[in-house]
């Protein structure tokens, strides 16, 4: 493989991973309010949680591209706390990715707490645990296969996006020229043997993810 | 210094109202005994705090727990009580001893009343701690979740239909535990059942309730040997009847005494001077004007007869009787009751065909 291949590799595995931590955190607490609400806005939010399911990733892109450039509100902000613009960044990458993949962390975390019910949190309350404490010692243990499948499915769904990277990142090698578009520059420059290490690693690597979810986890088996 | 609990909720739901004001006893248990749909639960559920009456007052002793009329409203994990659930409900991340150190960790020390040893000797857990949920029986699951709830140091044990969800052999594995518990501990039980079995067996004060509202409130006898309530309750009148062993006779008899009267029994094993609970369903008792002799039914108590009234099932009626302080009921049918011209003040004499043992 070429240096820029392992670089490529590398930029994957960091940008799914800074993704997949950042989905956890953003994920969670609107997993718990899907699935605890009544309000009449669930629906709402849930179908905008989910737009990433149906939309191409370019439009997508398209709209996180305009809302970060110089002229959208995403920009103007960073612009004004002097990080500057996004797009073409490796943060913008990140960004973008954690919108893309929010629907595959949020599912499986929102159905994990639904299954869970009310019981076990009632439970904890007449054993003086708090709301926010009961979240912790009861919730989140008993969601905890609903939290590895939306760890692994947002983790393995970033190192395959293309679109969004495209459109966002560029392809500036080391910064933002992820796997999935060094695939595509090795066929666009007939490097097939290259094309070939990188695409028959992503196979091997998405079959490896999906084993795991399916052997360790039998519950998430019916669910997907 | 015995606390009192005061208790008055009113929800309104479309298809359900809930309207109690209740003044209970502060120690012993108090039975909520209704069928299903008549809000006994709902009303556990609110002195818990897990449903907030619209308008609710809700008090153990000095300590309110819900004055809606001053806004007041303690979230149940700030309020000193224990819930055991229908279900055992244990959490099945947590060890049998992490289910039961899950509430007592987040006990201060100085409010702790019991250790988890002594919890666990008393319910009879003590060879499970170390077991995963998954790996007890219904009978042992449930056993834990009492213990998890008194470890807590509540102040009120709630238990909602706790052996509802069991089958016979595991309600009599449990109900001498819950007899322990009665015995032995100073808190007040509240006891939501639809059994009658179980009310008998344990309750000291017994609250009916009927489509949310409260039909009756009172000591138990005082509560079972009334003839005036609703239809639905007095299918299974009966008295229950708190009787000592006085001797063990030699043709494998026991012989009971109570304020009132003596009975035998088949043979018990327990000592002479054991307590015992026994219940008299009204339907097997008859009424005869003269001590009745050629009979087989070895038990007669003499009674004056206290009232009549009616009874739901035709062409009969039910007698309460008064037997030297302690309350009888009787059902017998119209005819005989005119036969025998039987009104109040009338002395006569009760046969009593069975009687069941509570313990």
């Amino acid at each position: 493989m070429e240096s820029t291949d392992l670089a490529a590799v590398w930029l994957t595995l960091k940008l799914a991973s800074v993704v997949t931590i950042l989905l956890l955190i953003v994920g969670t607490p609107i997993a718990w309010w899907l699935a605890r609400t009544r309000s009449r806005l669930k629906g709402v939010v849930g179908a905008v949680v989910a737009l990433p399911l149906v939309l191409p990733p370019t439009v997508l892109g398209f709209y996180l591209l305009v809302a970060m450039g110089p002229n959208g509100p995403i920009g103007q902000l960073t612009q004004a706390l002097g990080i500057g613009l996004l797009p073409f960044t490796f943060p913008g990458l990140v960004i973008a990715s954690v919108f893309y993949s929010l629907p595959f962390v949020v599912q499986p975390i929102q159905n994990a707490f639904e299954a869970i019910g009310e019981r076990p949190l009632e439970v904890a309350a007449t054993l003086r645990a708090s709301p926010w404490d009961a979240f912790w010692s009861v919730a989140v243990p008993l969601a905890r296969p609903g939290f590895l499948s939306g760890a692994i499915l947002g983790f393995a769904h970033t190192v395959g996006e293309f679109g969004i990277v495209l459109m966002i990142g560029g392809n500036i090698p080391g910064r933002t020229r992820v796997v999935s578009v060094q695939i595509y520059d090795h066929v666009e420059a007939l490097e097939y043997t290259q094309a070939h290490w990188l695409a028959g690693g992503m196979v091997l690597f998405s079959f490896l993810v999906l084993l795991a979810l399916y052997t360790f986890n039998p519950a998430r088996r019916k669910a997907l | 210094m015995s606390l009192e609990i005061q208790a008055r909720f009113r929800v309104d739901r479309s298809a359900f109202t809930l309207d109690v004001d209740l003044i209970l006893p502060g120690r012993g248990v108090t039975a909520l005994f209704g069928h299903s749909g008549s809000g006994k639960t709902t009303v556990l559920r609110a002195m818990a705090g897990l449903e907030r009456a619209a308008a609710g007052y809700f008090a153990l002793g000095s300590e309110v727990w819900q004055d809606e009329s001053r806004g007041r409203f303690v979230p149940p994990h700030q309020r000193a009580l224990g819930v055991v659930f229908q279900e055992a409900s244990l959490f099945p991340h947590l060890s049998v001893r992490g289910n039961m150190e899950f509430g007592q960790k987040r006990t201060s020390t100085a409010a702790r009343r019991f250790s988890l040893p002594e919890i666990a000797e008393l319910l009879g857990i003590a060879h499970l701690l170390d077991r995963a949920p998954g790996q007890l029986s219904g009978g042992e699951r449930q056993r834990v979740a009492i213990a998890r709830a008194l470890l807590a140091a509540p102040q009120i044990l709630l238990m909602d239909e706790p052996l509802a969800a069991l089958d016979l052999k595991r309600k009599l594995e449990i109900l001498p535990y819950l007899e322990r518990l009665h015995g032995e501990l100073s808190i007040p039980i509240i006891y939501v059942s639809h059994a009658p079995d179980e009310v008998a067996r344990l309750a000291d004060h017994l609250v009916l309730l009927d489509q949310g509202k409260v039909v009756a409130s009172g000591p138990l006898n005082a509560v079972l040997s009334r003839i005036d309530l609703p239809a639905t309750f007095a299918d299974d009148a009966g008295v229950v009847i708190e009787a000592a062993i006085a001797a063990h006779e030699a043709d494998d008899l026991t012989r009971l005494e109570f304020t009132g009267g003596r009975i035998l029994v088949s043979q018990r094993h327990e000592p002479v001077g054991t307590r015992l609970r026994c219940r008299i369903h009204a339907r097997d008792v008859s009424l005869a004007l003269a001590p009745p002799v050629q009979t087989s039914i070895l038990n007669s108590v003499a009674a004056t007869v206290a009232e009549l009234a009616p009874t739901n099932t035709p062409g009969h009626v039910l007698v309460k009787l008064d037997a030297a302080g302690t309350p009888l009921l009787a059902r017998i049918t119209r005819r005989s009751a005119e036969k025998l011209a039987i009104r109040p003040g009338l002395a006569l004499h009760t046969q009593i065909k069975a009687v069941a043992l509570l313990a």
